[in-house]
């Protein structure tokens, strides 16, 4: 067993862990943040996306001793309590969800697009940096048009909270 | 995934002094190839070198007209890097296709070079480049160090620190991905430097990445996609499966080629 | 669409349960851990057929954390039945379908990769999978049957002995003699071949299962990932004989995504729930993808000849099919009847055919069961009928849309020569519609721009149609199915005025919380946060159907419709005490009672407050509270129908089929939430996109799986994918209130021969099979390319 320590949604966290735990499994089972979930077992699927450091791994292809040290970011804590963030309503708005089970991993894909390629992002691009996430319900449509909305909103409020 | 040791050295020579010491070690690098593979007990090490900590294994720098690259770095890092773009606009392209944008963040340069997977992007660069791969004792030229499927010239207990790349005056990857896997089906290097011209080829061959001769000396001779007519790869030489005859491989790689060759000339 | 407001049908209501899946608080069964659980993990065959001289768990039950290793024979003591299939079909000669038994964990023979060994009980799942590794199994090596068409050989290896050439039936639909006659007199006949392949459903999430039993009480809960939890907890009580069925719960909380494979009833769910009182602890199961590959029933694989005869002016006379189906290893749940009534009956397509004979042999192999995958049989039916129908307008020289034009059927009721009797439609309408939208006139025009640019542009119709909502109970009971197929729904207005409702359906994806709440809003008038949509738990709703076949609405909110009715006629008896007027003068309209031409009225929840407050009227007359139950049985199936048209660039250098446009007219009736009938229509796109250029289950000759992994099955990703062009049409279905057809199968069922009818135009040949991959497409057009270039 080993012991790790890590930031994960802005609290302090720490366990002992099994060196073959996943980050995943350590989320799921350790801190029950199950809104991460896990799809495939060959690092495919995107479904287990969550930020570390700011980037977005996948929790499944990550040991949790590796994570030792980090801030992780999951669905859970991209919003404060009782509030949306603009990505999570534009998913909403646009019907870029229809099981769920993709959705958080979509989302924070969604997030890690912006922070690299600026809210202004096109259809085309988004289908691109979407390689890593699969969807079985929705076909795709809702999801493009979800992250290229949330994208632009996201846009709109950075340039607004920089003009005040 | 089998229970193992898990060691985090900080430093090089204890990563090297763990290899020797630990029962059936394995490095992590990105762990990418290494943790899917483990999770399905594909392979059962006895304990896992973390390099993560080993600061000096991670990083770009520009010496003249050699671009190093620390074994850890990232391949998002090498696709974003401005140094990279400015020095070897190719190879941040290269890195920009592998896998998708979450791997990315966590695979390595190093990683995959040691893994040396026949469908890798970056022994492609690596080779038609002529890069020097160096290592905790020595430095081993990119000719000498692919020895065919999943195997290198590194000793048990050797790991990779950085990769030295001389800068082209022109280069060029493209890609055909593996619709399932999006690996490489074929992937074409092209690299011209000084008066040669140097063509790999990954995703094909049985043994894993190649130079094509044939294609090196007619665009040696004639730098334009012309120079690639009639020119053909032995399919029977060329990995074959659900995805793909050798012969298909075999025919991708010279549309690969050719749309390398096309990207650099204009 | 405000969440406080009432919600008329036809508006794109934003989705109730989004909050939760889009904060990471959704509740699917791995989510869930029970106290002091106990993890299982399965020990699967590593051989496609084999038997099992013995199994030895000796040294891997003394391994640390093992609490249990069970195998079949335990289960046989317990005297636990085998998996059933609840659809009787009988052979032309009479004689009932052959049904290998089905055991949970086998018993003598393994007969396909993944089949269930042994089951190891757990402190940790690793600890399962190491006990797992050390279980000693002595299997002798079978020869498999893999081929599904050498697997109806006598020289074929029998997977059930019940069962000679391992057929499972050779049945029979329509007119022979008819059929024939057609034939006899048709000026051109049109043959056509095909492989239907094999597909693994995917939906993202995952199966799982938790098993409890309670001691105390002496019954079981199991939480687990299904589409219809009634009709679970029945075949676990009523024929796998694991408890009666009023000391089994099952709880299907959010399941993410189905596409039928979760329709079924497994080994591991049925295995968790026994193994949890073998044990003493709850048993908890998550399936992994690779082992979903394996195990999660497949769907299509048919191999199929048929025959178009037609007369001179291109009129079809009569349709021949002779048709083999894989059933896999083993009878699934439904497998039967999902290539004989799902699919022979849909072979009139939306054309009038006077005759039709089919012809269909279902065939065991050593592979995962087939079942029902989103279409089911449908899909197989509507890609040969507009296959077939391309291939004659190519070849007599008619333009494939005037093709379909001179053959549409347009007069309703139809009753086709295959059972069905569509009762309403405009098949003229959606393809003039389509038509336009694609700017089909201009396509040579983009065709020779594309040919600039060394691209082989093609353009593709789908004109489909498909029975949904199943179905009238007696029509389908008449056909073999083991149940009845309507739904049930319960109202129950609390007295403070909001409703809850509770649904035999099943929703993972569909988005009932919202579509049945809109409903009930529109109806009672108030907001549409006042309702709550319940589902998915046996001791809530008293029983239910679940949700396939695109019936949630025609069928479950038609059940709601009639609860709605019985509520409406009980709160105007109510009413009109109160308000001191006839029962017949009472109108409810925009949530209020009101007296007729007075201003004297009473809102709604004035009405149910009333109910329970039981002050204000004879209780000896008027029972007191408002809750309303009711179960609808369809008239008749409904006909969904539409067009989708396909264009697409090849890529001859690589074979990479790129599609650029997509146009999706759909007749759907009745429309309660168009924002949630577009998504279903996009992600059955995508999923029939994917049948037709990426996706397809491979098994090499011994029966290995060769796609077992998303390495080597090649899912649609978004970059795969065009966006789509959505247009709508409507007639009214007459057979349920709502005038509503079903829109969840329909983008699954249209979309492959769309695409395979424009690779057609692009290439210039018919010789192309699914998955159209870029290996094959490359092959197909290099030798285009050199006929052209010798002509």
């Amino acid at each position: 067993m080993t012991t790790i320590s890590m930031t994960v949604n802005g609290k302090s966290v720490s366990a002992e862990v099994e060196p073959r735990m996943l980050l995943v499994q350590f989320l799921r089972e350790k801190l029950l943040l199950t809104g991460t979930h896990v799809g495939c077992d060959t690092s495919q699927c995107g479904a287990c996306v969550v930020h570390v450091g700011g980037s977005a791994v996948k929790s499944c292809t990550m040991l949790a001793v590796q994570a030792d040290g980090t801030q992780v970011t999951t669905i859970e804590g991209i919003a404060p309590a009782g509030a949306l963030h603009p990505m999570q309503e534009a998913f909403r708005e646009h019907h870029g969800l229809q099981c769920g089970f993709c959705t958080p991993g979509m989302i924070m894909s969604a997030l890690d697009m912006v922070s690299r390629l600026g809210p202004t992002i096109d259809a085309t691009t988004i289908r691109d940096n979407l390689e890593g996430n699969l969807c079985r319900c929705t076909g795709y449509h809702n999801i493009v048009k979800a992250i290229e909305a949330g994208a632009a909103t996201m846009g709109a409020s950075a340039q607004r909270t920089a003009a005040e | 995934m089998y229970a193992f040791d898990y060691q985090r050295p900080a430093q090089v020579q204890d990563a090297v002094s763990l290899l020797r010491s630990l029962d059936d070690p394995k490095l992590l690098a990105g762990g990418q190839t290494l943790l899917p593979t483990l999770k399905m007990r594909l392979a059962q090490p006895g304990a896992l070198v973390d390099l993560a900590l080993v600061g000096e294994l991670e990083g770009i720098t520009l010496d003249g007209r050699i671009l190093r690259v620390g074994a850890m770095t990232r391949h998002a890092h090498v696709a974003s890097s401005a140094t990279v773009q400015a020095q070897i606009p190719a190879l941040a392209e290269l890195a920009s296709m592998i896998g998708d944008p979450a791997v990315r963040n966590r695979g390595t340069m190093g990683g995959s070079l040691a893994n040396n997977d026949p469908s890798a992007d970056y022994p492609a660069a690596v080779l038609a480049l002529g890069a020097t791969l160096v290592t905790d004792r020595r430095r081993i030229a990119a000719d000498d160090f692919f020895r065919g499927l999943f195997e290198t010239a590194l000793e048990d207990d050797e790991l990779i620190v950085a990769i030295e790349f001389p800068r082209p005056e022109a280069a060029a990857y493209r890609k055909f991905r593996n619709p399932a896997s999006r690996y490489a089906m074929a992937g074409v290097f092209v690299a011209r430097m000084d008066d040669t011209v140097r063509v790999t080829v990954t995703g094909v061959g049985q043994e894993g990445v190649f130079r094509w001769d044939a294609a090196e000396r007619a665009l040696t001779g004639q730098f334009a996609p012309s120079a690639l007519d009639g020119l053909e790869l032995d399919a029977d030489n060329a990995m074959s499966d659900l995805h793909g005859s050798g012969a298909y491989r075999a025919h991708l790689a010279t549309v690969m080629a050719r749309r390398a060759v096309e990207a650099i000339a204009g | 669409m405000n969440a406080s407001a009432v919600t008329p049908i036809g508006a794109p209501v934003r989705r109730k349960e989004d909050h939760r899946f889009i904060t990471g608080k959704g509740r699917y069964t791995d989510d869930l851990s029970r106290p002091g659980q106990a993890h299982a993990y399965f020990l699967r065959s590593p051989y496609a057929h084999a038997r099992i001289r013995r199994i030895d768990t000796a040294a891997a039950s003394a391994m640390p954390g093992v609490i249990a290793i069970l195998t079949g024979a335990d289960l046989a003591a317990d005297g636990l039945g085998g998996l059933i299939c609840g659809w009787m079909i009988h052979s032309k000669d009479g004689s009932p379908m052959k049904a290998g038994a089905h055991p949970a964990l086998a018993l003598d023979k393994v007969r396909y990769v993944g089949d269930h060994v042994a089951v190891v009980i757990a402190e940790t799942l690793n600890a399962a999978k190491d006990a797992a590794a050390s279980i000693d199994v002595d299997y002798e090596a079978l020869p498999a049957a893999v081929d599904l068409v050498e697997a109806q050989s006598e020289a074929a290896p029998v997977l059930h002995e019940v069962a000679p050439r391992n057929t499972v039936f050779e049945w029979e639909l329509g007119d022979k003699a008819a059929t024939e006659a057609a034939f006899a007199r048709a000026a051109h006949v049109t043959t056509f071949d095909l492989v239907n392949n094999r597909l693994a459903p995917n939906p993202m999430e995952p199966r799982a299962a938790i098993g409890e039993y309670d001691a105390g009480d002496d019954s079981f809960t199991l939480w687990t990932t299904s589409q219809n939890p009634h009709v679970a907890r029945l075949v676990l009580s009523a024929f796998i004989g694991l408890a009666p069925e009023h000391k089994l719960r099952v709880i299907a909380p959010d399941v993410g995504g189905g596409f039928g494979s979760k329709i079924f009833i497994y080994a591991e769910e049925t295995v968790c729930a026994w193994a949890a009182k073998k044990v003493g602890r709850p048993v908890k199961w998550t399936c992994e993808r690779s082992e979903a590959f394996l195990c999660d029933a497949h769907g299509r694989d048919h191999v199929t000849h048929a025959e178009l005869a037609l007369d001179s002016d291109g009129r079809i006379l009569g349709f021949r099919v002779k048709t083999i189906a894989n059933l896999g290893a083993y009878l699934s749940t439904f497998s039967s009847c999902v290539p004989t009534y799902l699919y022979a009956t849909l072979l009139s397509g939306q054309y009038a055919i006077p005759a039709i004979y089919c012809e269909v042999d279902a065939v065991y192999t050593n592979t995962a069961p087939v079942d029902a995958y989103r279409g089911a049989g449908r899909p197989e039916a509507t890609f040969l009928v507009e296959r077939i129908v391309n291939k004659a307008a190519r070849e007599m020289g008619i333009d494939p849309a005037d093709f379909r034009r001179r053959n549409f059927i347009t007069s309703f009721p139809h009753q086709t020569p295959v059972i069905m009797c569509y009762d309403a439609g405009d098949y003229p309408a959606s393809l003039d519609k389509a038509l336009a939208l694609a700017d089909y006139a201009g396509f040579p025009a983009r065709k020779a721009e594309a040919e600039r640019r060394g691209r082989l542009r093609g353009i593709g119709l789908s004109n489909y149609i498909e029975a949904c909502g199943i179905a009238p109970s007696a029509a389908v009971g008449s056909l073999g199915a083991g149940v009845g197929l309507w739904e049930s729904a319960e109202v129950r207005v609390n007295p403070t005025g909001n409703v809850e409702v509770l649904t035999g359906s099943h929703s993972h994806g569909q988005g009932h919380e919202t579509t049945f709440a809109q409903l009930v809003s529109a109806r009672l008038g108030i907001p549409i946060d006042q309702v709550s949509v319940i589902h998915g738990d046996t001791d809530k709703v008293q029983f239910g159907m679940g949700t396939y076949g695109s019936r949630s609405g025609a069928v479950g909110m038609s059940a709601i419709v009639k609860a709605l009715d019985k509520v409406e006629a009980k709160a105007k008896k109510i009413a009109a005490h109160i308000l001191e007027a006839s029962e017949g003068d009472i109108e409810f309209k925009d949530g209020r009672f009101s007296v007729a031409g007075t201003d004297r009225g009473l809102a709604f929840a004035e009405v149910a407050l009333n109910a329970y407050v039981a002050h204000k009227f004879p209780t000896s007359e008027i029972e007191p509270g408002l809750k309303e139950g009711a179960f609808y049985d369809p008239s008749n199936f409904t006909f969904p129908a539409g067009c989708h048209v396909c264009e697409l660039e090849v890529d001859p250098q690589t074979g990479v089929t790129e599609i650029v446009n997509w146009v999706a007219v759909d007749d759907f009736g009745t429309v309660i939430n168009p924002m949630i009938v577009e998504g279903q229509v996009h992600g059955g796109i995508a999923q029939g996109v994917g049948q037709a250029l990426m996706e397809g289950v491979s098994y090499d000759r011994d029966g290995q799986l060769v796609t077992g992994s998303y390495m080597d099955y090649q899912m649609p990703r978004a970059g795969d994918l065009p966006s789509f062009q959505l247009g709508l049409t409507e007639t009214r279905c007459p057979s349920n209130p709502l005038g509503m057809k079903g829109c969840g199968e329909a983008g699954a069922i249209a979309a492959p021969p769309a695409v395979i009818n424009a690779l057609v135009d692009a290439l210039g040949t018919e010789d192309i099979s699914m998955p159209a991959t870029p290996s094959k497409v490359w092959a197909i057009a290099q030798a285009r390319l050199s006929r052209l270039a010798a002509e």
